[in-house]
């Protein structure tokens, strides 16, 4: 069992996402995390799905979509080099001046920014990988008694190949 | 000019070439039907339930190898097809269900008679779509159309919402669709063929498993061909009896649950299993990991997510079975098969199917009558018993002989589903294996094969129980026959372990029902009476005929595979 990446094209319809997700339950698939937009075509929306699978799971998954008659193209993600962010805002609540410190710390090892602010708490704007999005909410937590915590689910596109650059 | 969009339903409908519309009225279709009212290329049938509409369409599909069309209204009309729909999407039938609904405007209202049937319908159809712009109508059709015949066949919903019906809008009907994401597979990888016929040829023990997808690519007689080019003794799934002549030499049996002993046997022995148009179904294939477990396994179908889905293959095509057969009978070449064949004969001397002749009328001595009567005759079967029964002891010899719902096991299926198919074939005999839960399922369509003057015959095999799940409780579960007995009633003590002398009289009279719906009845009791039955039957040209066979209730299904055993521990007495 890993996690795997998969970016897929759709028609940009009603009801899409819904047959889309209605797989994964019905399958009982491992849906990690579904994100959904449009792209150059605004007939044509793009989805990067996380899912948690075995092999041969993860196998049956893509032939599935692939078998949509609204599923345009299945691209496996999950061995392609890729830029992948997630969006990611963490309110930390209840903190002394002390503690702001901290934050503003933690704010710039991470690279992320501090948008917002008040008298105790403050607001963490992150455009990360999902993996540092989760050590930073790990970091939080530990270091704090209340966070609130809210995140996009990741997009990805492919790197540009080198023969391109 | 533009035209309405109930002009334009009518006119994609006529240009496609429909003949039959299987339809039940409501508020929300009313302007289509008036519009069919104004034509007569189209023949409007009016079933008595949307259920039994709904494999009518199936029946009428699978025996003259159109696409079904059905219209059903809005909310309730919509949710009673669900049934048919997943049993079609199981047993890939082409069907085009047009559902009306509520106008746009008052979509999400939670309005009289609306429902989401797109998003009920999502998991059992291969498209489902409501038309939400009247320009996308003529499209829309023409995809339905296009998406239910071809690749894997399957069931497609257009939701149609009144004002779209009535709306003006272009008249044009598309005479192609394009749809970038629908490409089913038209072709054939030749270097996995070749993989697979390599492993074929080296084989010392190989094994044919032909499924449903021989019938459906209508590949019988290249599979014959192949088969007696290369000497390879044929098992069928329930889906695939028929695709080899029963009678012949090479054709083992079924395969599965109730599969003949030689043939489970043979499975489970072979060293190489080449299965096309199957999908592995756990009846068929029991504990995974006892399944062919001496065999390589060559996998050939259309659609790729049914490979290696259930059973990890060694050598997968992704094909028609038609387009394969073909490319595979240039290379085939006669193999010695003889000392398998002669073990795979030994095997079925051992455990011959057979039930006893002894005291009392059989299922199998009516099935042998059938045989003997009914040379070219459709055959539909609902689903339990006597299903297995047919598919054991029915002898075909032609591709669309028999339609039975092997996939979702729908009782209620198989009465409808023959007036479909007599409707489709009215030059043809139709008829109908039934047992007597599964007849009241969709008894009303007696009703529907009366007016339509469609001359079912219907045997129904009345052991007075829901006998697949009796037979288990026999088995499996000591004798507790609850919820199984149908003449069971609330005086009866509740310990009961079987029929005596003292049960309650059976409800309902069939003989009585049948005719009182204007239809024939006879009862068949003992075995004497079984040929002049069928003749008197055969001699009624004007309406249905419900033949009721009493038999006993304790005639089992055998040989018998418990669920998730292996094949080869068949129960056999």
């Amino acid at each position: 069992m890993k996690n795997r990446w998969i970016a897929l094209y759709v028609e940009n319809q009603v009801g899409v996402l819904a047959k889309v997700s209605g797989l994964f339950s019905g399958k009982s698939y491992n849906l990690q995390s579904l994100t959904v937009g449009t792209t150059e075509d605004e007939s044509v929306s793009r989805m990067t799905i996380c899912v948690t699978s075995d092999d041969i799971t993860f196998e049956q998954i893509k032939k599935q979509l692939n078998r949509m008659v609204e599923v345009i193209k299945v691209i496996d993600l999950t061995d392609v080099p890729l830029h992948m962010k997630e969006i990611l805002f963490a309110k930390v609540l209840n903190i002394s001046a002390e503690e702001k410190q901290e934050v503003f710390r933690i704010a710039q090892v991470f690279h992320v920014e501090v948008s917002d602010i008040g008298r105790d708490s403050a607001l963490l704007e992150c455009m990360l990988t999902e993996r540092r999005n989760n050590e930073l909410i790990a970091l939080l937590r530990a270091k704090f008694k209340r966070i609130e915590v809210v995140r996009g689910g990741a997009v990805a596109i492919e790197s540009i190949s080198t023969s391109c650059r | 000019m533009d035209i309405t969009g109930r002009k334009l339903f009518v006119k994609a409908l006529q240009e496609e070439g429909v003949d039959t519309v299987f339809a039940y009225p409501g508020g929300n279709v009313t302007d289509i039907l008036d519009e069919l009212y104004k034509q007569d290329v189209i023949d409007v049938v009016l079933p008595r339930h949307e259920q039994g509409l709904v494999h009518e369409a199936e029946g009428y599909a699978k025996s003259t190898g159109k696409v079904g069309v059905c219209l059903v209204t809005s909310g309730p009309g919509a949710t009673n097809t669900l049934t048919g729909l997943a049993d079609a999407h199981y047993d890939s039938i082409p069907l085009v269900c047009f559902t009306g609904q509520v106008p746009l405007s008052l979509i999400g209202n939670d309005a009289f008679q609306e429902v989401d049937i797109v998003g009920m319908a999502r998991g059992i159809t291969k498209y489902s779509v409501t038309v939400r712009r009247r320009e996308d109508l003529g499209r829309t059709i023409k995809m339905a159309f296009h998406i239910a015949a071809t690749g894997k066949p399957g069931p497609v919903l257009i939701d149609i919402p009144k004002d779209i019906q009535t709306a003006a809008g272009p008249s044009e009907y598309p005479s192609s669709v394009q749809i970038r994401g629908y490409k089913p597979n038209e072709g054939v990888h030749v270097g996995q063929l070749k993989k697979a016929y390599k492993l074929l040829r080296a084989a010392e023990r190989p094994l044919i498993l032909a499924g449903g997808g021989i019938h459906i690519a209508k590949a019988n007689d290249m599979l014959l061909q192949f088969v007696e080019k290369t000497q390879i003794p044929v098992v069928t799934t329930v889906m695939g009896k028929g695709a080899v002549p029963t009678a012949h030499p090479l054709y083992i049996g079924n395969s599965g649950m109730h599969g003949r002993y030689a043939a489970n046997i043979a499975v489970s022995q072979c060293d190489v299993l080449f299965s096309i148009g199957t999908r592995f179904n756990d009846r068929i294939t029991g504990d995974l990991n006892e399944f062919a477990p001496k065999a390589k396994i060559i996998h050939i179908d259309v659609d790729t997510a049914s490979i290696s889905r259930n059973v990890v293959v060694d050598v997968p095509v992704v094909s028609d079975a038609k387009i394969a057969l073909e490319k595979l009978l240039e290379w085939a070449e006669t193999k010695d098969t003889e000392s398998w064949l002669a073990r795979i004969a030994e095997w079925d001397r051992e455990n011959p199917p057979g039930m006893r002749r002894d005291h009392g009328m059989t299922p199998q001595m009516i099935f042998e009558h059938v045989n003997r009567i009914f040379g070219s005759a459709i055959y539909v079967t609902d689903v339990g018993q006597h299903q297995m029964w047919a598919t054991q002891y029915l002898e075909l010899d032609d591709w669309h002989q028999l339609i039975t719902s092997g996939g979702l096991g729908t009782m209620g299926f198989g009465f409808p589903a023959a007036i479909g198919a007599k409707i489709g074939n009215p030059d043809r005999e139709v008829v109908c294996f039934t047992g007597d839960g599964g007849f009241q399922m969709n008894i009303q369509e007696m009703a529907t094969a009366v007016v339509q003057g469609a001359p079912v015959i219907v045997c129904l095999f009345n052991n007075q129980y829901l006998g697949m799940v009796r037979q288990m409780q026999q088995f499996f579960y000591g004798k507790r026959y609850e919820a199984t007995c149908l003449r069971r009633r609330r005086s009866c003590p509740a310990n009961c372990k079987g029929p005596g002398e003292a049960c309650p009289p059976y409800t309902p009279d069939f003989v009585a029902l049948a005719e009182s719906y204007g239809a024939h009845g006879i009862r068949v009791e003992q075995e004497a009476g079984i040929g002049a039955a069928f003749e008197e039957a055969r001699s009624y040209t004007d309406a249905p005929v419900v033949i009721e066979f009493v038999i006993s209730s304790d005639e089992n299904v055998l040989p018998m595979v418990r669920g998730g055993n292996p094949m080869s521990e068949m129960i056999l007495k």
